[in-house]
Protein backbone atom coordinates (compact mmCIF):
# COMPACT_ATOMS: atom_id res chain seq x y z
CA UNK A 1 0.00 0.00 0.00
CA UNK A 2 1.37 3.79 -0.57
CA UNK A 3 1.97 6.15 2.03
CA UNK A 4 2.10 8.45 -0.64
CA UNK A 5 -0.42 11.01 -0.14
CA UNK A 6 -3.09 11.02 -2.74
CA UNK A 7 -2.83 13.51 -5.62
CA UNK A 8 -4.50 16.45 -5.06
CA UNK A 9 -7.32 16.60 -7.64
CA UNK A 10 -6.51 20.19 -8.46
CA UNK A 11 -2.84 19.47 -9.16
CA UNK A 12 -2.57 21.35 -12.09
CA UNK A 13 -0.83 24.47 -14.02
CA UNK A 14 -3.12 26.94 -15.68
CA UNK A 15 -1.28 27.25 -19.46
CA UNK A 16 -2.41 29.87 -21.86
CA UNK A 17 -2.45 29.28 -25.93
CA UNK A 18 -0.10 32.16 -26.93
CA UNK A 19 -1.61 32.19 -30.57
CA UNK A 20 -5.45 32.09 -29.28
CA UNK A 21 -4.84 34.58 -26.60
CA UNK A 22 -5.64 38.15 -27.95
CA UNK A 23 -4.84 40.25 -24.51
CA UNK A 24 -8.59 40.50 -23.42
CA UNK A 25 -6.96 40.52 -19.65
CA UNK A 26 -10.31 38.99 -18.25
CA UNK A 27 -7.95 36.55 -16.57
CA UNK A 28 -5.82 38.69 -14.94
CA UNK A 29 -8.72 40.53 -13.29
CA UNK A 30 -10.49 37.30 -12.22
CA UNK A 31 -6.98 35.56 -11.19
CA UNK A 32 -4.60 38.13 -10.04
CA UNK A 33 -3.08 35.61 -7.74
CA UNK A 34 -1.39 33.60 -11.09
CA UNK A 35 -2.19 35.99 -13.71
CA UNK A 36 -0.03 39.00 -14.47
CA UNK A 37 -0.03 41.46 -17.65
CA UNK A 38 3.29 42.09 -19.49
CA UNK A 39 3.75 46.29 -20.98
CA UNK A 40 1.28 44.87 -23.43
CA UNK A 41 -1.68 43.24 -22.39
CA UNK A 42 -0.65 39.53 -22.67
CA UNK A 43 -0.58 37.38 -19.66
CA UNK A 44 2.05 36.38 -17.80
CA UNK A 45 0.96 32.85 -16.24
CA UNK A 46 2.43 31.65 -12.71
CA UNK A 47 3.70 28.42 -13.53
CA UNK A 48 3.06 26.56 -10.14
CA UNK A 49 0.68 23.83 -9.50
CA UNK A 50 -2.77 25.93 -8.75
CA UNK A 51 -3.39 24.38 -4.26
CA UNK A 52 -7.00 23.65 -3.92
CA UNK A 53 -8.24 27.21 -2.80
CA UNK A 54 -7.16 29.22 -5.50
CA UNK A 55 -8.61 26.51 -8.01
CA UNK A 56 -12.50 28.74 -8.02
CA UNK A 57 -10.83 31.30 -9.20
CA UNK A 58 -8.53 29.62 -11.81
CA UNK A 59 -11.90 27.94 -13.01
CA UNK A 60 -13.48 30.96 -13.74
CA UNK A 61 -10.80 32.39 -15.44
CA UNK A 62 -10.70 29.61 -17.83
CA UNK A 63 -14.20 29.41 -17.95
CA UNK A 64 -14.57 33.32 -18.97
CA UNK A 65 -11.50 33.54 -21.35
CA UNK A 66 -13.50 34.72 -24.28
CA UNK A 67 -10.69 33.14 -26.59
CA UNK A 68 -10.76 29.94 -24.80
CA UNK A 69 -7.28 30.41 -25.05
CA UNK A 70 -6.84 29.58 -21.07
CA UNK A 71 -7.39 26.07 -19.79
CA UNK A 72 -5.73 23.72 -17.21
CA UNK A 73 -2.44 21.57 -18.07
CA UNK A 74 -1.91 18.27 -16.07
CA UNK A 75 1.63 18.66 -13.54
CA UNK A 76 3.40 16.55 -15.81
CA UNK A 77 2.59 17.61 -19.53
CA UNK A 78 5.33 19.57 -20.82
CA UNK A 79 4.96 23.44 -22.15
CA UNK A 80 4.33 24.70 -25.02
CA UNK A 81 7.69 24.60 -26.72
CA UNK A 82 8.68 21.65 -29.09
CA UNK A 83 12.27 22.30 -29.72
CA UNK A 84 14.39 25.07 -29.79
CA UNK A 85 17.85 26.85 -29.83
CA UNK A 86 19.15 25.72 -26.59
CA UNK B 1 57.68 38.47 -30.96
CA UNK B 2 56.80 35.19 -32.85
CA UNK B 3 53.21 33.75 -32.50
CA UNK B 4 53.20 30.91 -30.20
CA UNK B 5 53.02 27.64 -32.26
CA UNK B 6 49.42 26.20 -32.25
CA UNK B 7 49.10 23.05 -32.94
CA UNK B 8 45.10 22.68 -34.57
CA UNK B 9 43.40 19.95 -34.18
CA UNK B 10 42.60 18.60 -38.02
CA UNK B 11 39.19 18.10 -38.07
CA UNK B 12 38.59 15.14 -41.09
CA UNK B 13 36.35 16.24 -44.11
CA UNK B 14 33.63 13.73 -43.42
CA UNK B 15 30.73 15.61 -45.32
CA UNK B 16 32.44 18.11 -47.06
CA UNK B 17 34.22 17.31 -50.55
CA UNK B 18 37.28 18.61 -51.46
CA UNK B 19 36.37 19.21 -55.15
CA UNK B 20 33.64 22.08 -55.40
CA UNK B 21 31.86 20.00 -57.76
CA UNK B 22 28.13 18.31 -57.16
CA UNK B 23 28.27 14.85 -57.01
CA UNK B 24 26.24 12.86 -59.09
CA UNK B 25 25.22 9.12 -57.87
CA UNK B 26 27.98 7.66 -59.89
CA UNK B 27 30.71 9.81 -58.11
CA UNK B 28 29.17 9.45 -55.07
CA UNK B 29 28.98 5.66 -55.21
CA UNK B 30 32.39 5.44 -56.07
CA UNK B 31 33.66 7.32 -52.63
CA UNK B 32 31.12 6.13 -50.33
CA UNK B 33 30.16 2.73 -51.47
CA UNK B 34 26.03 1.72 -52.11
CA UNK B 35 23.94 2.54 -50.00
CA UNK B 36 23.28 -0.21 -47.48
CA UNK B 37 20.18 -1.87 -46.19
CA UNK B 38 19.51 -1.16 -42.83
CA UNK B 39 15.86 -0.94 -41.78
CA UNK B 40 14.85 -0.84 -38.53
CA UNK B 41 18.52 -1.80 -36.44
CA UNK B 42 19.98 1.11 -37.69
CA UNK B 43 18.34 2.73 -34.92
CA UNK B 44 20.13 1.23 -32.49
CA UNK B 45 23.31 2.04 -34.06
CA UNK B 46 22.15 5.91 -34.15
CA UNK B 47 21.56 5.24 -30.23
CA UNK B 48 25.56 3.53 -29.86
CA UNK B 49 26.66 6.57 -32.37
CA UNK B 50 25.36 9.28 -30.16
CA UNK B 51 24.47 11.68 -32.91
CA UNK B 52 22.45 14.73 -31.93
CA UNK B 53 20.40 17.12 -34.84
CA UNK B 54 22.54 19.53 -36.25
CA UNK B 55 18.90 21.87 -36.94
CA UNK B 56 19.62 23.99 -34.24
CA UNK B 57 18.35 21.81 -30.94
CA UNK B 58 20.59 18.77 -30.81
CA UNK B 59 18.27 16.35 -29.90
CA UNK B 60 19.59 12.42 -29.81
CA UNK B 61 18.12 11.02 -33.29
CA UNK B 62 17.68 7.49 -32.48
CA UNK B 63 15.29 9.10 -29.62
CA UNK B 64 13.36 10.88 -32.16
CA UNK B 65 13.23 7.99 -34.67
CA UNK B 66 12.27 5.50 -31.83
CA UNK B 67 8.91 7.72 -30.34
CA UNK B 68 8.28 7.83 -35.07
CA UNK B 69 8.60 4.00 -35.35
CA UNK B 70 6.68 3.25 -32.43
CA UNK B 71 3.54 4.41 -33.69
CA UNK B 72 0.48 2.83 -32.96
CA UNK B 73 -0.55 0.00 -35.54
CA UNK B 74 -3.53 0.95 -37.12
CA UNK B 75 -2.44 4.37 -37.55
CA UNK B 76 -1.19 6.01 -40.75
CA UNK B 77 2.64 4.65 -41.64
CA UNK B 78 5.15 7.96 -40.66
CA UNK B 79 6.39 10.39 -43.04
CA UNK B 80 10.04 11.67 -43.07
CA UNK B 81 10.89 15.46 -43.70
CA UNK B 82 14.28 16.24 -44.50
CA UNK B 83 14.63 20.19 -43.39
CA UNK B 84 17.10 21.80 -45.55
CA UNK B 85 15.10 25.13 -45.51
CA UNK B 86 18.12 26.91 -43.64
CA UNK B 87 16.67 30.75 -43.00
CA UNK B 88 19.26 31.57 -40.74
CA UNK B 89 20.96 34.54 -42.95
CA UNK B 90 24.53 33.59 -41.84
CA UNK B 91 24.56 29.96 -42.32
CA UNK B 92 25.20 28.37 -45.71
CA UNK B 93 25.92 24.62 -44.63
CA UNK B 94 22.51 22.93 -45.85
CA UNK B 95 22.31 24.67 -49.25
CA UNK B 96 26.04 24.03 -49.77
CA UNK B 97 25.47 19.88 -48.31
CA UNK B 98 22.48 19.96 -50.71
CA UNK B 99 24.28 21.11 -53.83
CA UNK B 100 27.60 19.33 -53.45
CA UNK B 101 26.59 16.25 -51.72
CA UNK B 102 22.57 15.65 -52.58
CA UNK B 103 23.00 11.75 -52.48
CA UNK B 104 24.52 11.73 -49.12
CA UNK B 105 21.01 13.75 -48.13
CA UNK B 106 18.64 11.18 -50.18
CA UNK B 107 21.03 8.09 -48.43
CA UNK B 108 20.14 9.22 -45.34
CA UNK B 109 15.94 10.28 -45.95
CA UNK B 110 15.69 6.37 -47.33
CA UNK B 111 17.91 5.36 -44.47
CA UNK B 112 15.04 6.90 -41.99
CA UNK B 113 12.19 5.97 -44.14
CA UNK B 114 13.05 2.18 -43.66
CA UNK B 115 14.12 2.84 -40.32
CA UNK B 116 10.71 4.04 -38.80
CA UNK B 117 8.70 2.29 -41.54
CA UNK B 118 7.56 5.83 -43.14
CA UNK B 119 6.02 4.94 -46.89
CA UNK B 120 5.99 9.23 -47.73
CA UNK B 121 8.85 11.77 -47.50
CA UNK B 122 9.69 15.25 -48.45
CA UNK B 123 12.49 17.41 -48.65
CA UNK B 124 11.80 20.51 -47.41
CA UNK B 125 14.38 23.66 -48.98
CA UNK B 126 13.87 26.75 -49.54
CA UNK B 127 11.88 28.29 -52.66
CA UNK B 128 14.58 31.20 -53.26
CA UNK B 129 17.08 28.70 -54.33
CA UNK B 130 15.50 27.54 -57.77
CA UNK B 131 18.61 26.25 -58.97
CA UNK B 132 19.36 24.27 -56.36
CA UNK B 133 15.55 22.77 -56.59
CA UNK B 134 16.66 21.91 -60.28
CA UNK B 135 19.66 20.03 -59.23
CA UNK B 136 18.12 18.32 -56.85
CA UNK B 137 15.24 17.14 -59.04
CA UNK B 138 17.92 16.04 -61.18
CA UNK B 139 20.01 13.57 -58.75
CA UNK B 140 15.93 12.51 -57.38
CA UNK B 141 15.96 11.58 -61.23
CA UNK B 142 19.49 8.95 -60.70
CA UNK B 143 18.45 7.66 -57.39
CA UNK B 144 17.84 3.95 -58.08
CA UNK B 145 14.45 2.20 -58.14
CA UNK B 146 12.39 0.43 -55.40
CA UNK B 147 12.93 3.74 -52.77
CA UNK B 148 10.41 5.78 -50.77
CA UNK B 149 9.63 9.05 -53.41
CA UNK B 150 11.15 11.92 -52.13
CA UNK B 151 8.85 15.05 -52.56
CA UNK B 152 11.24 18.31 -53.53
CA UNK B 153 9.08 20.99 -51.91
CA UNK B 154 9.56 24.93 -51.87
CA UNK B 155 9.23 26.60 -48.56
CA UNK B 156 8.76 30.43 -48.32
CA UNK B 157 11.89 31.94 -47.13
CA UNK B 158 10.94 33.30 -43.73
CA UNK B 159 12.77 32.67 -40.40
CA UNK B 160 10.48 30.43 -38.40
CA UNK B 161 9.41 28.32 -41.69
CA UNK B 162 12.29 25.98 -40.83
CA UNK B 163 10.91 25.30 -37.49
CA UNK B 164 9.01 21.94 -37.33
CA UNK B 165 5.79 22.72 -36.72
CA UNK B 166 5.69 25.37 -39.41
CA UNK B 167 7.24 22.72 -42.04
CA UNK B 168 4.57 20.44 -40.82
CA UNK B 169 1.68 23.18 -41.54
CA UNK B 170 3.45 24.33 -44.68
CA UNK B 171 3.18 20.72 -45.82
CA UNK B 172 -0.47 20.36 -44.88
CA UNK B 173 -1.81 23.63 -46.92
CA UNK B 174 -1.29 25.86 -44.27
CA UNK B 175 0.93 29.42 -44.18
CA UNK B 176 4.42 28.09 -42.65
CA UNK B 177 3.83 29.44 -39.20
CA UNK B 178 4.30 27.63 -35.97
CA UNK B 179 1.68 25.99 -34.07
CA UNK B 180 1.22 25.30 -30.31
CA UNK B 181 2.74 22.08 -29.48
CA UNK B 182 1.43 19.14 -28.55
CA UNK B 183 0.57 17.77 -30.75
CA UNK B 184 4.23 17.22 -31.56
CA UNK B 185 5.10 16.02 -35.27
CA UNK B 186 6.06 12.84 -34.21
CA UNK B 187 2.53 11.95 -32.72
CA UNK B 188 0.71 13.96 -35.44
CA UNK B 189 2.35 15.88 -37.83
CA UNK B 190 2.14 15.72 -41.95
CA UNK B 191 -1.62 14.59 -42.94
CA UNK B 192 -2.04 13.94 -39.10
CA UNK B 193 0.25 10.53 -39.61
CA UNK B 194 3.75 10.35 -37.10
CA UNK B 195 6.23 12.72 -38.94
CA UNK B 196 10.11 12.66 -38.22
CA UNK B 197 11.49 15.75 -39.41
CA UNK B 198 15.57 15.96 -39.17
CA UNK B 199 17.58 18.64 -40.65
CA UNK B 200 19.63 17.77 -43.63
CA UNK B 201 22.93 17.76 -42.35
CA UNK B 202 21.65 15.07 -39.28
CA UNK B 203 20.31 12.84 -42.44
CA UNK B 204 24.13 12.95 -44.23
CA UNK B 205 25.52 12.31 -41.09
CA UNK B 206 23.15 9.05 -40.74
CA UNK B 207 24.45 7.76 -44.02
CA UNK B 208 27.93 7.73 -43.06
CA UNK B 209 26.62 5.73 -39.34
CA UNK B 210 24.60 3.44 -41.89
CA UNK B 211 28.24 2.41 -43.61
CA UNK B 212 30.35 2.99 -41.64
CA UNK B 213 28.95 2.35 -37.70
CA UNK B 214 28.95 3.82 -34.62
CA UNK B 215 32.57 3.06 -33.28
CA UNK B 216 33.67 5.11 -36.65
CA UNK B 217 31.39 7.65 -36.21
CA UNK B 218 33.21 8.08 -32.24
CA UNK B 219 37.12 8.45 -33.28
CA UNK B 220 36.72 12.02 -34.18
CA UNK B 221 34.45 14.34 -31.25
CA UNK B 222 34.64 14.44 -27.70
CA UNK B 223 32.70 11.37 -25.98
CA UNK B 224 29.75 13.50 -25.09
CA UNK B 225 29.74 15.70 -28.59
CA UNK B 226 31.04 12.69 -31.16
CA UNK B 227 31.94 13.89 -35.01
CA UNK B 228 32.13 16.09 -37.09
CA UNK B 229 30.25 19.46 -37.62
CA UNK B 230 29.15 21.70 -40.30
CA UNK B 231 29.94 25.61 -39.36
CA UNK B 232 29.26 28.93 -41.23
CA UNK B 233 32.40 31.45 -39.92
CA UNK B 234 31.37 34.81 -41.09
CA UNK B 235 32.08 38.53 -39.56
CA UNK B 236 35.63 39.34 -39.69
CA UNK B 237 37.78 36.67 -40.50
CA UNK B 238 40.01 36.22 -43.80
CA UNK B 239 38.22 33.68 -45.19
CA UNK B 240 34.65 33.41 -44.05
CA UNK B 241 32.89 30.26 -45.44
CA UNK B 242 32.04 26.68 -44.57
CA UNK B 243 34.08 24.38 -42.57
CA UNK B 244 33.91 21.23 -40.36
CA UNK B 245 34.64 20.88 -37.34
CA UNK B 246 35.51 17.82 -35.35
CA UNK B 247 34.08 18.42 -31.45
CA UNK B 248 36.76 18.92 -29.08
CA UNK B 249 38.52 21.72 -31.19
CA UNK B 250 38.28 25.25 -29.66
CA UNK B 251 36.47 28.12 -31.34
CA UNK B 252 39.41 29.88 -31.68
CA UNK B 253 40.85 26.69 -33.43
CA UNK B 254 37.47 27.26 -36.24
CA UNK B 255 38.22 30.48 -36.11
CA UNK B 256 41.87 30.30 -37.35
CA UNK B 257 40.89 27.64 -39.70
CA UNK B 258 39.03 30.12 -41.67
CA UNK B 259 42.09 32.35 -41.78
CA UNK B 260 41.67 33.93 -38.74
CA UNK B 261 39.97 37.75 -37.78
CA UNK B 262 40.97 40.50 -39.83
CA UNK B 263 41.85 42.69 -36.85
CA UNK B 264 41.91 42.21 -33.28
CA UNK B 265 38.42 40.40 -32.37
CA UNK B 266 36.00 41.83 -29.69
CA UNK B 267 33.29 39.51 -29.39
CA UNK B 268 32.20 36.30 -30.80
CA UNK B 269 28.31 35.41 -31.62
CA UNK B 270 27.98 31.83 -31.24
CA UNK B 271 24.99 29.31 -32.46
CA UNK B 272 23.43 32.23 -35.29
CA UNK B 273 20.60 34.78 -34.59
CA UNK B 274 19.63 32.34 -31.92
CA UNK B 275 22.78 32.40 -30.25
CA UNK B 276 24.91 34.22 -27.34
CA UNK B 277 27.52 36.82 -27.89
CA UNK B 278 30.72 35.76 -25.95
CA UNK B 279 33.84 38.02 -25.26
CA UNK B 280 36.27 37.26 -27.61
CA UNK B 281 38.81 36.37 -24.93
CA UNK B 282 36.49 33.53 -23.13
CA UNK B 283 35.21 32.41 -26.91
CA UNK B 284 38.82 31.58 -28.21
CA UNK B 285 39.90 29.00 -25.24
CA UNK B 286 36.11 27.74 -25.73
CA UNK B 287 35.76 23.84 -26.42
CA UNK B 288 33.33 23.02 -29.32
CA UNK B 289 31.18 19.94 -27.10
CA UNK B 290 27.73 20.15 -26.67
CA UNK B 291 28.09 20.38 -22.07
CA UNK B 292 30.72 22.24 -22.55
CA UNK B 293 29.00 25.13 -24.48
CA UNK B 294 25.75 24.53 -22.22
CA UNK B 295 27.73 25.39 -18.78
CA UNK B 296 28.71 28.46 -20.23
CA UNK B 297 24.51 29.27 -21.55
CA UNK B 298 25.83 29.04 -25.39
CA UNK B 299 25.23 26.43 -27.75
CA UNK B 300 26.18 25.26 -31.31
CA UNK B 301 22.63 26.63 -32.95
CA UNK B 302 22.97 25.82 -35.87
CA UNK B 303 26.69 26.08 -36.79
CA UNK B 304 27.43 29.26 -37.25
CA UNK B 305 29.92 31.50 -35.70
CA UNK B 306 30.52 35.24 -36.10
CA UNK B 307 33.38 37.16 -35.40
CA UNK B 308 33.02 40.75 -34.16
CA UNK B 309 36.23 42.89 -34.48
CA UNK B 310 36.64 45.18 -31.41
CA UNK B 311 36.47 48.59 -33.44
CA UNK B 312 32.63 47.66 -34.23
CA UNK B 313 29.71 48.29 -32.22
CA UNK B 314 27.68 45.51 -30.55
CA UNK B 315 25.00 47.54 -29.40
CA UNK B 316 24.36 48.47 -33.53
CA UNK B 317 25.13 44.45 -34.47
CA UNK B 318 22.38 43.82 -32.38
CA UNK B 319 19.94 45.94 -32.81
CA UNK B 320 19.93 45.12 -36.30
CA UNK B 321 19.98 41.64 -35.86
CA UNK B 322 17.03 41.89 -33.27
CA UNK B 323 15.18 44.16 -35.52
CA UNK B 324 15.61 41.49 -38.11
CA UNK B 325 14.01 38.66 -35.57
CA UNK B 326 11.22 41.25 -34.79
CA UNK B 327 10.49 41.26 -38.36
CA UNK B 328 10.71 38.13 -38.86
CA UNK B 329 8.08 37.24 -36.15
CA UNK B 330 5.28 34.64 -37.75
CA UNK B 331 2.74 37.54 -35.91
CA UNK B 332 0.64 34.98 -33.59
CA UNK B 333 1.59 35.62 -30.20
CA UNK B 334 1.47 38.61 -28.52
CA UNK B 335 4.91 38.38 -26.73
CA UNK B 336 6.49 37.79 -29.82
CA UNK B 337 4.87 40.00 -31.89
CA UNK B 338 4.08 42.83 -30.12
CA UNK B 339 6.95 42.22 -27.68
CA UNK B 340 9.84 41.84 -30.04
CA UNK B 341 8.63 45.54 -32.07
CA UNK B 342 8.77 46.70 -28.70
CA UNK B 343 12.10 45.40 -28.01
CA UNK B 344 13.62 46.59 -31.35
CA UNK B 345 12.26 49.69 -31.31
CA UNK B 346 14.07 50.40 -27.44
CA UNK B 347 17.30 48.92 -28.91
CA UNK B 348 16.98 50.82 -31.64
CA UNK B 349 16.76 54.27 -29.80
CA UNK B 350 20.04 52.84 -27.37
CA UNK B 351 21.90 52.24 -30.18
CA UNK B 352 21.22 56.21 -31.37
CA UNK B 353 21.61 57.78 -27.99
CA UNK B 354 18.47 58.69 -27.02
CA UNK B 355 16.96 56.02 -25.03
CA UNK B 356 17.92 57.51 -21.43
CA UNK B 357 19.61 55.61 -18.10
CA UNK B 358 16.58 53.13 -17.21
CA UNK B 359 16.40 51.58 -20.57
CA UNK B 360 18.60 48.91 -20.06
CA UNK B 361 16.78 47.71 -17.48
CA UNK B 362 13.87 47.96 -18.78
CA UNK B 363 15.31 45.80 -21.90
CA UNK B 364 16.56 43.34 -19.28
CA UNK B 365 13.04 42.54 -17.82
CA UNK B 366 11.15 42.50 -21.05
CA UNK B 367 14.17 40.21 -22.38
CA UNK B 368 12.89 38.01 -19.00
CA UNK B 369 9.91 38.04 -19.39
CA UNK B 370 9.27 37.47 -22.78
CA UNK B 371 11.67 34.44 -22.99
CA UNK B 372 8.84 30.98 -22.93
CA UNK B 373 5.72 32.80 -23.72
CA UNK B 374 5.58 32.11 -27.45
CA UNK B 375 4.27 29.16 -29.11
CA UNK B 376 7.52 28.44 -31.09
CA UNK B 377 11.01 29.03 -29.28
CA UNK B 378 11.68 32.44 -31.96
CA UNK B 379 11.17 34.50 -29.16
CA UNK B 380 13.40 32.68 -27.06
CA UNK B 381 16.35 32.89 -29.15
CA UNK B 382 15.85 36.53 -29.56
CA UNK B 383 16.08 37.42 -25.92
CA UNK B 384 18.93 35.04 -25.18
CA UNK B 385 20.93 36.84 -28.21
CA UNK B 386 19.50 40.30 -25.79
CA UNK B 387 20.70 38.95 -22.78
CA UNK B 388 23.93 38.11 -23.69
CA UNK B 389 24.68 41.28 -25.40
CA UNK B 390 23.25 43.40 -22.62
CA UNK B 391 26.20 41.45 -20.12
CA UNK B 392 29.11 41.29 -22.85
CA UNK B 393 28.40 44.74 -24.24
CA UNK B 394 27.78 45.86 -21.10
CA UNK B 395 30.17 48.92 -20.98
CA UNK B 396 29.25 50.06 -24.90
CA UNK B 397 25.42 49.32 -24.30
CA UNK B 398 25.62 52.01 -20.93
CA UNK B 399 27.23 54.50 -22.98
CA UNK B 400 24.81 54.29 -25.40
CA UNK B 401 21.94 54.64 -22.93
CA UNK B 402 23.68 58.01 -21.37
CA UNK B 403 23.52 59.46 -24.63
CA UNK B 404 26.89 58.78 -26.25
CA UNK B 405 26.35 56.41 -28.98
CA UNK B 406 30.15 55.29 -30.46
CA UNK B 407 31.16 55.97 -34.09
CA UNK B 408 31.31 52.79 -35.01
CA UNK B 409 27.41 52.29 -34.18
CA UNK B 410 27.48 53.94 -37.89
CA UNK B 411 29.75 51.89 -39.87
CA UNK B 412 28.58 49.10 -42.37
CA UNK B 413 27.07 46.03 -40.41
CA UNK B 414 29.60 43.02 -39.61
CA UNK B 415 26.39 40.41 -39.89
CA UNK B 416 24.20 40.47 -42.08
CA UNK B 417 20.18 40.97 -41.40
CA UNK B 418 18.31 40.74 -45.18
CA UNK B 419 15.29 41.56 -46.00
CA UNK B 420 13.21 38.84 -46.57
CA UNK B 421 10.26 38.65 -48.97
CA UNK B 422 7.04 39.18 -46.93
CA UNK B 423 4.69 36.10 -47.60
CA UNK B 424 4.48 33.08 -46.13
CA UNK B 425 3.00 30.65 -48.47
C1 LIG C 1 12.32 29.65 -35.24
C2 LIG C 1 12.99 28.34 -35.60
C3 LIG C 1 13.52 28.17 -36.87
C4 LIG C 1 14.11 26.97 -37.25
N1 LIG C 1 14.64 26.84 -38.50
C5 LIG C 1 15.21 25.66 -38.86
C6 LIG C 1 15.78 25.50 -40.17
O1 LIG C 1 15.79 26.43 -40.98
N2 LIG C 1 16.32 24.28 -40.49
C7 LIG C 1 16.34 23.24 -39.59
O2 LIG C 1 16.83 22.17 -39.92
N3 LIG C 1 15.81 23.36 -38.35
C8 LIG C 1 15.25 24.55 -37.97
N4 LIG C 1 14.72 24.67 -36.72
C9 LIG C 1 14.74 23.49 -35.82
C10 LIG C 1 13.59 22.56 -36.15
O3 LIG C 1 12.43 22.98 -35.43
C11 LIG C 1 13.89 21.13 -35.72
O4 LIG C 1 14.32 21.14 -34.39
C12 LIG C 1 14.97 20.47 -36.55
O5 LIG C 1 14.75 20.59 -37.92
C13 LIG C 1 15.03 19.01 -36.18
O6 LIG C 1 16.08 18.38 -36.86
P1 LIG C 1 17.36 17.80 -36.10
O7 LIG C 1 16.86 17.04 -34.89
O8 LIG C 1 17.98 16.93 -37.12
O9 LIG C 1 18.19 18.95 -35.70
C14 LIG C 1 14.16 25.89 -36.31
C15 LIG C 1 13.64 26.07 -35.02
C16 LIG C 1 13.07 27.28 -34.65
C17 LIG C 1 12.54 27.44 -33.25
S1 LIG D 1 -8.63 36.26 -20.95
FE1 LIG D 1 -7.92 34.81 -22.50
S2 LIG D 1 -7.52 36.05 -24.33
FE2 LIG D 1 -7.68 37.42 -22.59
S3 LIG D 1 -5.58 37.75 -21.89
FE3 LIG D 1 -6.44 36.08 -20.68
S4 LIG D 1 -5.88 34.25 -21.83
FE4 LIG D 1 -5.61 35.95 -23.22
S1 LIG E 1 6.34 32.71 -31.02
FE1 LIG E 1 6.48 34.24 -32.67
S2 LIG E 1 7.34 33.12 -34.40
FE2 LIG E 1 6.66 31.57 -32.91
S3 LIG E 1 4.55 31.08 -33.53
FE3 LIG E 1 4.36 32.74 -32.05
S4 LIG E 1 4.37 34.64 -33.26
FE4 LIG E 1 5.11 32.99 -34.57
Amino acid sequence: MSLQPPRPPAGQRLRVDPILCKAHAVCAELFPERIRLDDWGYPIIDDRPIPPDLMPHARRAVADCPRAALRFAESTEPGVHSRGPD
Amino acid sequence: MSAPVRIRPVAPSRLLPTSPQPEDLAAHVAEFGPRPIVGSALIAELDRSGLVGRGGASFPVARKWLAVAGFPSGMAKPVVVADGVETEPASVKDRTLLALRPHLVFDGIQLAAEAVGATRAVLYVSRGGESLMAALAKAQRERPGGEVYVEITGAPTRYVAGEETAVVNRLNGRTARPSVVPPRPFEAGVGRRPTLVNNVETLAHVALIARRGAAWFRQVGTAGSPGTALVTVCGGVHAPGLREIAFGQTVGDTVEAAGGPTSEAGAVLLGGYFGTWIDARGAWPLVLDHEALRAVGASLGAGVIGVLPRSACGVAETDRIIGFLARESAGQCGPCHVGLPAVSELLHSVTLGRAGQRSLETLARWASEIYGRGACRHPDGATMLLRSALSVFADDAGRHARGHPCGASRRAPILPTPALPAGWR
